[in-house]
């Protein structure tokens, strides 16, 4: 099969659906001439003229607009142009966004996606490299999804494209550049389905985004010890795929989440706590969380690094547990 | 004065006196507890909803405020469902999710009123920004008071719709309050249409006690908009003659200076005064719609009175499609 990138596979998604539904419109900062900071949305401009939006440094008047207009029958893409710019936006995506729908009784739809490019890259520190998926676990009426691959960066923008509900796509910078295969064919990724796409029996260790690379490093250096770990890649955070994280961990009796984003209620925080409720009868060992420590990104490549997850340092821990 | 027919002057108290009326009804039953939450009166600000509205029809959409039930009504809103919503029952237009500061009818294009001061703004730019992309002949407003222009969310809006020239007017309602505190401590103008001019916007001030006034200075604004000229500020001064929320003590002004402006400056009774001297309407007309209302709103009330609580298994509806 064909190898293209992640960014590609974001540029395919938005091209084939902004063909196929003449509602789609994009809006951010240098998006139309640059074409994105990461060059996501490259050449878009060429083909959708002005359906490719440059504005304001605005976030609150990008975020506002785009359910304004979804209300009134668009189908907006909101580009955030970091993730962690999100904040400035925040009344917007959760008292409006995430709200409107159930608040109004179910009289409109905001279908719309806010793209957020998020993670370490680079020595960005502090407000350029975060992973703040979890808040938006917080808050009901927004679907959140973190593709970790090409195939699935494209299958879960066109799901989120055809969603009329609000979608929060958290795309990884450093994945951007990452190859993998992807179909020809058109395909979806349902939203909310995990996969798993490693089987095991010995331990389960779910991730999601960038997280993965992880979670196969790990699963790797475990095959070397004999430990035979299966890997679930969620896909979708909101909602999650309760069913298949539980039939998983009580076939393999273990749980590791990895995840880039602070452990401290974390995603990883709200999934232990769901299968200590659900299955801690199937439990051989506690469950492990793995993520960032607690505190900010610090900039000085030996600090950023000490702030990243160490492969090692986690089958270290999770060999301790067996 | 050829210009106003009977069907606008019919209109245009029809309206004021819907919403002077509801008001003062949600005014008691909140005050004997009948009503949950709390709630934000329009009475004395009549003139501005239903001058703005009369233009406007079901295709053109407004965005609201936490003083929102005068906009509702003015834009045409079915007022048993008004009534209902802010009751919690489950006939309401939000079936009783949202309340009063959460009314909205989406069939008038009613866009929602809205918690959080200063939110509607870009809720009504984007509403705007659609209807440009769909080619349509229509325009979005929103409503604001003075407070909420000292809101980010506002600069942006004023830039974007600016620069993008969007089909979109401003109604600024200056009443001269913001919650417990005089807008001219808080706000670097004294009309806050002036701001318009730092985005290139065209503005105009009204006397928003008075309904011509107001219905006149829209129509421009209108006019201007729908020539495809841009996006317009209209500032219209006003006076809260409430509380900030039904119970609020005042204790930030004299009664006195409360009752003054409601004796001198009541929109309703100017509107009465001038139509009868100026010979555009007998008492007989004026009553006749008097009546209407008084018999509109008991139906709300029965209908408010009388529908059902949303039961607890309607929790979860309508979170997702
Ligand atoms: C963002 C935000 N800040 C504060 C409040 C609390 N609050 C509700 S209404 C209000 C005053 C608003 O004044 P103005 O915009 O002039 O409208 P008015 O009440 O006079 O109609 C305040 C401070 C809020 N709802 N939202």
């Amino acid at each position: 099969m064909r190898q293209i990138t992640f960014s590609q596979a974001t540029l395919e998604a938005m091209a084939e659906e902004m063909r196929r539904d003449e509602n789609i419109f994009v809006m951010g900062e240098d998006i139309a001439r640059q074409g994105g900071v990461f060059g996501q949305f490259k050449g878009l401009s060429d083909e959708f003229g002005d359906r490719i939006m440059d504005t304001p440094i605005s976030e609150t008047a990008i975020i506002g607009a785009a359910v304004g207009a979804a209300m009134a029958g668009m189908r907006p893409v909101a580009d955030m142009h970091f993730a962690d710019f999100m904040g400035v936006a925040m009344d917007e995506l959760f008292n409006q966004m995430a709200k409107i729908r159930y608040m109004f009784g179910g009289q409109t739809t905001v279908p719309m996606i806010v793209r957020a490019p998020d993670g370490l890259s680079s020595c960005a520190a502090a407000q350029h490299s975060q992973s703040i998926e979890a808040w938006f676990m917080n808050i009901p009426g927004i679907k959140v999804v973190a593709p970790s691959n090409p195939a699935d960066a494209k299958g879960l923008l066109k799901s989120a494209l055809r969603d009329d509900n609000p979608v929060i796509y958290f795309e990884n910078k450093i994945l951007y550049r990452e190859k993998g295969e992807v179909s020809e064919e058109e395909f979806l990724v349902p939203i909310g389905k995990a996969n798993i796409v490693r089987e095991g029996t010995d331990i389960t260790i779910i991730s999601y985004s960038i997280g993965m690379k992880k979670a196969y490093e790990v699963a790797d250096k475990l095959e070397k010890q004999g430990i035979h770990a299966e890997i679930i890649d969620l896909r979708t955070l909101v909602p999650y795929d309760k069913e298949a994280i539980l039939k998983s961990v009580k076939k393999t009796h273990r749980l590791a989440i990895i995840h880039e984003a602070v452990k401290q209620g974390g995603a990883g925080s709200e999934i232990a706590a769901f299968v200590a409720e659900n299955a801690i009868e199937y439990l051989d060992a506690p469950i492990m969380r793995f993520g960032a420590p607690f505190v900010p990104v610090p900039f000085s490549p030996p600090l950023e690094k000490a702030y990243r997850l160490d492969s090692d340092k986690i089958v270290e821990e999770i060999l301790e547990k067996f | 004065m050829e210009r106003y027919n009977k069907d606008l002057l019919n209109t245009l108290y029809y309206k004021m006196y819907k919403i002077r009326r509801f008001e003062e009804n949600i005014e008691s039953f909140f005050l004997n507890g009948e009503i949950p939450g709390f709630v934000h009166l329009y009475i004395g600000e009549e003139a501005i909803a239903s001058g703005v509205c009369a233009s406007l029809t079901d295709k053109d959409y407004i965005a609201s405020t936490h003083r929102g039930h005068g906009h509702t009504i003015a834009k045409g809103a079915d007022l048993n469902k008004v009534m209902a919503e802010i009751f919690g029952k489950k006939t309401g237009f939000c079936k009783g999710k949202g309340g009063s500061m959460h009314i909205a009818d989406f069939s008038v294009g009613m866009l929602g009123a809205n918690g959080v001061v200063g939110g509607g703004f870009n809720l009504a730019v984007g509403a705007a920004l659609a209807i440009k992309k769909q080619k349509r002949d229509n325009v979005s407003v929103v409503f604001f008071g003075d407070g909420a222009s000292n809101r980010g969310t506002f600069h942006e809006a004023l830039n974007l719709a600016s620069v993008w020239k969007l089909p979109v007017v401003f109604v600024c309602e200056n009443n001269e309050w913001a919650s417990t505190t005089p807008y001219r401590t808080t706000t670097s103008v004294a009309d806050i249409s002036t701001r318009a001019a730092g985005y290139s916007m065209a503005s105009k001030i009204a006397d928003g006690n008075d309904v011509f006034d107001v219905y006149e200075s829209f129509k421009e604004a209108l006019d201007y908009v729908k020539a495809g000229n841009g996006p317009f500020f209209l500032e219209a001064k006003t006076y809260r003659i409430k509380g900030h929320y039904v119970g609020d003590p005042e204790l930030y002004r004299t009664k006195e200076e409360v009752q003054k402006v409601f004796d001198e400056n009541n929109p309703i009774d100017r509107f009465e005064e001038k139509v009868l001297i100026e010979g555009l309407m007998t008492e007989v007309e004026l009553e006749e719609i008097r009546i209407k209302v008084e018999n509109e709103i008991k139906e709300a009330i029965n209908f408010a009175l009388n529908s059902e609580f949303p039961d607890p298994s309607e929790l979860f509806d309508d979170l997702y499609v």
